[in-house]
């Protein structure tokens, strides 16, 4: 494959972004074209990427479309390449960021400009995450994606917007810079930084509990894990529905792929050592989360929390480092990408209207909204893990995964399920059901063309996958037989 | 054919649910009702070609989740068990399907409701053809979530939408022990299909597996957990409470979810892995237990009730009590063939009953209704054939169904078997008092009901039709097809593989006395209930006087509700509570984030005081430093 077709998803909504900014941002019409110029980029951003898991050979576990560059000399080499895993999180990014740029609307008032910019930055930093296979770009993609949600939550966002912006900044850069400190010892010690090299060279085991510990405090903030997740409920709240929607969908999910990638494929002694932490802080983070989303009363933090409780299912998963736990959390975390990125478009929707989140406004939406309660349950239904729809089959396999590895610890993760639906049901019947009390909501309209299409594209991957998850775990399947392997075998070699 | 059977109530579903408010009210439900029934028709060629021909099947329509070891398809399996659930399905749900044409008939949302009961009726297909406990589970999930859609149909009712997240979530506490059981299966078989399952069972019977320190049976832990699941979809002991509650839904749902159908999904699981109970002396025995358990105490608190339908609830939940201890003794053809006698005449009364609430314009209160048998003869009669067939009166269905039930536990012949048979006993004789009781206080006595008696009219007879033919089940279904159930020799002849007897059943001659006693408590207890409810009611009112706490206990259910509520729901607001402000806000954000930004800010306000601009402070802190400096380097 000659055509570098990694490097161009990476810069293409960069070339988007240029030519939005060199727009001159007075003109409605000038305002309009420049949405469609994002839209455009992103969406051709999204047919790359499905051609390119088209012609994704699955049966290989090497890394493919692989770019190498050499950036500065002997230190810093620019290497991008996909596997199975990395490439459902690529399609992830770019099926999502088209989907927030179609929701943006009169709600981002001022500076649209900045933020579509904002939008399509991060869609390519985020690509660069999921392909980087050099540790130093990898940081470089991991933190930068911080600086746009920092601004779309800092400009655009709600009341509280510059503490939660903050919160969120001080929260992970506190994490990554040990993260920083990892990385540079890595290239004393090992002289490279190359992630393929150190797959194969392996890493000293003597470094690895405290490099695995620096990488772990940059991804539990991240994903987040209990006790750092306090700045995903504030940071939801106060960040615009497309803000919202890409953090929930894309930023927490680099927190697990650094998981998968770093942390089991680099430090297989240290993750085997500190398996008994990482599910210990998961099944907190399951059960403690879900009584707290319980008494919420803002739909937002609800949902936000709900996310740290399944991000919790999605590392337990990773760290049973068995085939079906951590297809499984592959799976959670794309079909969590859909269903909390939907969840929170839903509640954009209503926000848009009422301006407000709180649940005690609302009350039998069905009434006037039936499209909208219609796929409102069908999300509801995904978080929940019904049957049928793609958190089922996340779920459900993690929670396989982790009864190989403990009776009891997957017994206490079920427990989560039961919740999960209680506070699911709970919130969807004080906004969706019942009489309408609220004289003010009787002006609310259904949703309109857009708002479904966006809805509805969500809702389609949420129920096929649900039902035929094959193409997902024929797209992992060898990439995860190798990794558990490579992982078996270095932990035999330090035996 | 098999396709075509388990796929039309799904493509009715879709066109009455999203397509209704194109084709309209009438056409959605013409078509939900005509597909339902051609798979009615489908379902009773099967099961002939069951009876006569031995026909099995087993059709992998394609892969559903195959990740590592796990295999699961989606699947179609044709067995003698099976047919029998897709024949009592098909055939309930196609008359509930025409009796809702009447009974929905005042409401706005026919197309959603149709859509429902179609729906409901494609996930009950799936769970009962399922060949592997995945899909079983999705089908276990989907009627759950049919039925929660169906108990909140009246959105606007808060009662109802609280009752149906109710039925949701003491369901899940059920799903979560089915769950974990799969995953114990997966765990030491490392295959979820039945047949593989069942063919490893016997090589594992002494695998022992250790859970918290403790060294227990893995097949008894295994069947313990199934069934938890199984209490849970069938409203056994301590799982029951959404049941009564789940009576909120419209009466046709009531008929087929609630009493025909969906609550007989956990017995059909503990037939359904027979070969794995049968493995399990633990598990068996506590079945037993619960199933009797929850007969005598279902059957108490329906003595009481004043809501027609929550007294047939009642009664629903004590049967089903009776399906599993008569599991539990191993006799499944039995639980099996109780289950098919139970949906007959149990659907009959749930949809009579509501024939007689649409007649009395909503009213379920049966202390507001009584001496309409003459406005309303077809119900009346209907429901007197209904309620003959529950109580077991002689050559009735439930007569041979509950009775064999009863001799069958005391066949088994140790003290669970004995317990359970007069446990059985006595609990026909109090489902023989509640069921009279609400007859004569619905259709006998006075009329004591602020509607004018003149405007209490027959239902139509898009509803009464599926009432007779209910009607002529019951009476029927008992007498027609025990040879062939629970006849002599009809594991080998019917069941053959379906369901496995590790001993066979008995084929002793029980003792008269057990065979005779229910019939003549059932027939007696007719005159006594008439004296009692209708001719001398003082000394109800006064047994009810002179025992106040008794009363109390069994009217509000043994009081489950308020001790839920007090151990389980309250503490579990407060534990969320106290997470969130006292954990996340004043301890992590306080000590954390907030915390390392206010002592940066204390630190720089106290550094801002070391730059005064004050040229002589500055001096003097060099010359301090120069000093110690210099001290430092002459003491050294």
């Amino acid at each position: 494959m000659n055509f570098p077709i990694l490097s161009s998803l990476i810069l293409l909504p960069v070339v988007g972004a240029f030519f939005i900014f060199v727009t001159r941002s007075k003109d409605l019409s000038n305002l309009r074209s420049a949405k469609y110029v994002a839209l455009f980029t992103s969406f051709a951003n999204f047919i790359i990427s499905l051609y390119l898991w088209y012609i994704f050979d699955p049966s290989i576990s090497d890394f493919q479309f692989v770019e190498n560059r050499t950036w500065l000399v002997g230190f810093i080499t620019y290497k991008v390449g996909v596997d199975g895993i990395s490439i459902l999180f690529i399609l992830l990014s770019t099926l999502i960021t088209p989907l927030c740029i179609v929701s943006v609307n009169k709600t981002i008032n001022t500076k649209l400009k900045e933020f579509l910019i904002s939008i399509l930055l991060m869609e390519s930093l985020m690509i660069g995450v999921f392909c980087s296979l050099d540790l130093v770009i990898f940081y470089l993609f991991f933190e930068g994606g911080l600086i746009p949600m920092f601004l779309i939550i800092g400009i655009w966002g709600g009341t509280r917007r510059v503490y939660s912006a903050f919160k969120f900044f001080l929260f992970t850069l506190l994490g990554s810079v040990l993260m920083l400190v990892a990385i540079i010892s890595i290239y004393w010690v090992n002289g490279t930084t190359d992630i393929v090299d150190l797959y194969n060279i392996g890493i000293d085991i003597k470094y690895q509990n405290l490099l695995w510990l620096a990488f772990f405090s940059s991804f539990a903030v991240k994903t987040p894990m209990w006790p750092v997740h306090t700045w995903l409920p504030d940071a939801h709240v106060e960040a615009p529905t497309a803000g919202s929607v890409l953090l929930a969908a894309i930023l927490l999910k680099m927190a697990g792929y650094g998981f998968i990638r770093f942390s089991i494929g680099l430090f297989p002694n240290a993750s085997e050592y500190f398996v008994p932490l990482i599910f210990a802080l998961s099944l907190i983070a399951i059960i403690y989360t879900s009584f707290v989303a319980l008494m919420q009363d803002d739909m937002k933090k609800l949902i936000a929390y709900s996310s740290v409780a399944h991000m919790g299912f999605v590392t337990l998963g990773i760290f049973t480092v068995t085939q079906q736990g951590l297809e499984g959390s592959i799976v959670q975390m794309i079909s969590h990408g859909l269903v909390s990125a939907a969840l929170f478009l839903c509640v954009g929707v209503v926000y848009d209207r009422m301006h407000s989140r709180l649940i005690s406004t609302y009350g039998g939406l069905v009434s006037l909204m039936p499209k909208y309660a219609v796929l409102f349950m069908i999300f509801t239904l995904a978080a929940i893990g019904l049957p049928g729809t793609s958190g089922f089959v996340g779920e459900f396999l993690i929670l396989i995964g982790a009864f190989k590895k403990s009776f009891l610890v997957a017994t206490i993760a079920s427990l989560g399920v039961i919740l999960g639906a209680a506070y699911m049901l709970w919130l969807y019947k004080r906004v969706i059901f019942g009489k309408v009390i609220n004289r003010d909501l009787l002006k609310m309209l259904d949703l309109n063309k857009t708002e479904i299409f966006i809805l509805v594209s969500l809702a389609i991957p949420t129920l096929f996958f649900g039902f035929y998850p094959e193409p997902l775990l024929n797209t992992i399947d060898v990439s995860i037989t190798n990794l558990i392997e490579n992982y078996n075998y270095q932990i035999s070699l330090n035996k | 054919m098999e396709h075509t059977l388990i796929f039309l109530p799904l493509l009715g579903a879709i066109l009455s649910g999203f397509f209704g408010k194109y084709i309209g009210d009438r056409n959605s439900e013409i078509i939900t009702c005509l597909l339902v029934s051609i798979s009615a028709l489908l379902s009773l060629i099967i099961f002939k070609e069951v009876i006569f021909n031995n026909y099995e099947n087993n059709i992998v329509i394609f892969n559903w989740i195959n990740s590592g070891s796990l295999l699961a398809n989606w699947s179609i399996k044709i067995d003698s068990v099976s047919s029998v659930m897709l024949l009592v399905v098909c055939i309930i749900s196609s008359l509930v399907h025409i009796y809702s044409i009447g009974y929905m008939s005042h409401d706005p949302h026919k197309t959603r409701f149709m859509a429902y009961l179609s729906l409901f009726t494609f996930s009950m297909l799936v769970l009962v053809t399922s060949d592997n406990f995945l899909q079983l589970f999705f089908g276990w999930e989907g009627v759950g979530l049919c039925s929660y859609f169906l108990i909140g149909f009246w959105f606007k009712k808060d009662s109802a939408n609280s009752a149906a997240i109710k039925a949701f979530v003491v369901n899940r506490v059920g799903d979560f022990g089915f769950a974990i059981g799969i995953f114990l299966i997966f765990y030491l078989f490392g295959t979820v299909n039945y047949e593989e399952v069942f063919n490893k069972i016997p090589q594992n019977v002494d695998k022992e597996i250790s859970f918290i320190g403790l060294n227990v049976g893995a097949i008894d832990l295994i069947c313990i957990l199934l069934f938890i699941g199984a209490m849970g979809k069938s409203a056994q002991f301590l799982l029951h409470t959404w049941l009564p509650d789940a009576m909120e839904g419209p009466t046709p749902v009531s008929a087929l979810i609630h009493a025909a159908t969906m609550v007989t999904a956990g017995v059909f699981l503990v037939v359904r892995c027979s070969p794995i109970f049968e493995y399990s002396q633990l598990a068996l025995n506590t079945i037993c237990t619960v199933g009797m358990t929850t007969a005598f105490f279902a059957a108490t608190v329906a003595l009481v009730q004043k809501d027609i339908k929550k007294i047939i609830a009642y009664s629903t939940c004590s049967q089903l009590g009776y399906m599993f201890f008569a599991a539990g003794v191993g006799a499944y053809n039995v639980a099996m063939f109780h289950l098919f006698t139970h949906a007959f005449f149990k659907a009959l009364l749930f949809l009579g009953s509501g024939s007689v609430i649409h007649a009395f314009k909503d009213e379920q209160d049966i202390t507001k209704m009584g001496g309409v048998w003459k406005k309303l003869p077809y119900t009346w009669i209907l429901m007197v054939i209904g309620t003959l067939a529950l109580t077991g009166f002689p050559f009735l269905s439930g007569y041979y169904s509950k009775d064999a039930i009863i001799e069958f536990a005391y066949l088994k012949g140790n003290k669970f078997g004995y317990s359970a048979a007069f446990i059985g006993i006595f609990t026909a004789l109090l489902t023989a008092l509640y069921s009279w009781r609400l007859i004569f206080k619905t259709f006998h006595g006075s009329y004591s009901n602020d509607l004018k008696i003149e405007k209490i009219h027959e239902s139509p007879f898009v509803m009464l039709i599926p009432l007779m033919i209910l009607g002529i089940g019951s009476i029927l279904a008992g007498f027609l097809f025990k040879d062939l159930f629970i006849g002599y020799n009809s594991a080998d002849y019917f069941w053959s593989d379906s369901i496995k007897f590790l001993i066979p059943l008995s084929n002793e001659h029980p003792p008269y006395w057990i065979i005779y006693s229910t019939p003549i408590l059932v027939v007696l207890s007719t005159p006594i209930s008439y004296y009692l409810f209708v001719k001398n009611k003082s000394i109800t009112t006064w047994f009810v006087n002179e025992n106040k706490p008794l009363y109390n206990f069994l009217l509000n259910k043994w009081y489950f509700d308020e001790l839920y509520d007090y151990i389980f729901i309250r503490p579990s607001k407060r534990l969320g509570i106290f997470f969130w402000k006292n954990v996340d806000i004043n301890t992590i954000d306080k000590f954390g984030p907030d915390g390392i930004s206010n002592l940066i800010k204390k630190l720089s306000n106290k550094a801002i005081k070391f730059q005064s601009g004050y040229i002589y402070q500055y001096a003097f802190v060099m010359l301090l430093g120069f000093t110690a400096l210099l001290t430092y380097l002459i003491v050294s």
